[in-house]
């Protein structure tokens, strides 16, 4: 059984240094401040796994979350 | 009124461990292995020098002060030799500690998302390649000088709106706030007193005839009860905007291109994997970090264990906790394709630079037009390299020649 990865930004953390959108921008969404969020529900599709690690290892306020579920 | 003096001497360190002095010469030209002697006694080590000062030394004690908000305030955010008065709404948000942080940043901060920079791109593109007209033919040049610095400064004065002429204006006041008001009160005084003086011209224009650019944005901007902004708000972060969007880019492009010019294995990768350029200015970013601001100690505590005292100052280093070793492998290593890079050039916490998606994108056009149109340059012999002194690091004169090395 293949686990499944979610990414998940925790807004009280991001600071907008929008590392993650630029990383992933499949996974990732900014607001109008430039503050990120994942889009979605995070859920990362196959393939983008690689991404969602290098955006929480790039993540300057380590706001990023990666949830094997 | 051109004044590109150099700030009065101090007296030589011989202890950097207890009384280091960031504006000493030899931390000025190469200050990589004081840190880490500093780094080594301890993570955070003290001076008395500059009414006394701390300074974190490690990325962890780096991130636990700027996350601090309680014991550490904003209200001065330079390391000088004098404590000058503090004024409210010098430069808000920057100088700002929570509440009233908070509504002024993001007020700041829709202008300067990775989309609205997009948008800024081929002005940015066009503004390099003027630069390089002017003296490709010659051969050689102050790439410091002659390019590194006017690509900020007209960036930045294309979104207030003012001309980018007057450059040179700018880059003066600059220069006496950050590097000769760090000893001299009154150098600072003046260049606050000159800029506060020409955006009032600037917003008295606007008052009766409005434009699209950030002057008129502030002018327009309502907070919460739906008030206009204190005119002295408005000014203090213009004087901001001002200040930080010019010589922290300036020094980051320089010292891009100083290590270009060093390391031709780096410069050919990325003539031949332009794709890579974005990683390459985070590394970039990270070895080299141009701005370390400062805090005020309001209250006592510890940081990685060691006691803070109130009174003092902070010389919060991000540019040090960059080479950490436990976080950064190879921390004196330049990788430019490194895959885990959490830097804090930009700062951590409420303070991340407002201006960093604009100063990335700065950086990466900057390093692509001149390696389209310079591939081959090195350090001209004839020429010393020389850095600037204090709250922002990054090469002030840097002569190259064009052509393969003979």
């Amino acid at each position: 059984m293949t686990e499944r990865l979610r990414v998940h930004v925790d807004p009280d953390k991001c600071q907008g240094h929008a590392r993650c959108k630029a990383l992933a921008p499949e996974l990732f969404e900014l607001d109008e401040y430039g503050n990120a969020h994942e889009a979605g529900d995070g859920i990362v599709p196959p393939g983008l796994e690689d991404k969602a690690w290098l955006a929480k290892s790039n993540c300057p306020e380590i706001a990023i979350e990666v949830i094997e579920e | 009124m051109s004044d590109v003096s150099q700030p009065a001497a101090h007296p030589p360190v011989t202890d950097w461990v207890h009384d280091f002095d960031h504006t000493a010469p030899q931390w000025t030209e190469d200050p990589f292995p004081i840190w880490d002697e500093l780094r080594a006694a301890s993570p955070v080590v003290h001076t008395e020098r500059f009414l006394g000062c701390y300074m974190p030394t490690t990325y962890e004690a780096v991130r636990e002060i700027a996350n601090d908000t309680e014991h550490f305030s904003s209200r001065r955010i330079i390391v000088r030799d004098v404590r000058p008065e503090v004024t409210r709404n010098a430069a808000p948000p920057i100088t700002s500690d929570p509440p009233v942080h908070k509504p002024a940043k993001q007020l700041l901060l829709p202008p300067f998302t990775p989309d609205a920079m997009k948008k800024l791109e081929p002005r940015m593109r066009a503004i390099c390649n003027e630069l390089i007209d002017g003296f490709i033919a010659e051969g050689k040049v102050d790439a410091a000088a002659r390019y590194a610095k006017y690509i900020p400064v007209r960036a930045i004065a294309h979104m207030l709106g003012i001309p980018e002429s007057d450059s040179d204006l700018f880059i003066n006041w600059i220069h006496m706030i950050l590097e000769l008001g760090i000893k001299d009160e009154s150098k600072l005084l003046q260049a606050v007193q000159e800029m506060s003086a020409y955006f009032r011209a600037h917003i008295e224009e606007r008052t009766s005839k409005p434009t699209g650019d950030l002057i008129s944005y502030l002018m327009n901007a309502r907070d919460k009860e739906g008030q206009p902004l204190e005119e002295s708000h408005v000014l203090g972060s213009l004087r901001l905007l001002l200040i930080a969007g010019i010589d922290t880019t300036w020094s980051a492009i320089g010292s891009s291109l100083w290590h270009l010019a060093r390391t031709p294995a780096d410069r050919e990768r990325l003539i031949a994997e332009p794709g890579l350029i974005p990683i390459a200015v985070e590394e970039l970013l990270r070895a080299y970090s141009p701005v370390t601001m400062a805090r005020e100690v309001v209250k006592e505590t510890t940081i990685s264990g060691c006691p803070v005292k109130a009174g003092n100052m902070v010389l919060l280093s991000f540019p040090a906790a960059n080479r950490d070793p436990k976080v950064f492998p190879d921390a004196d290593k330049v990788v430019i394709d490194r895959r885990e890079n959490r830097h804090a050039a930009f700062g951590l916490g409420i303070h991340r630079c407002v201006g960093s998606n604009l100063a990335r994108m700065e950086m990466q056009v900057a390093l692509e037009e001149w390696l389209k149109r310079i591939p081959d340059f090195r350090l001209d012999p004839a020429g010393p390299v020389t850095w600037s002194q204090g709250t922002v690091r990054g090469p002030r004169q840097l002569p190259f020649l064009f052509g393969k090395a003979m």
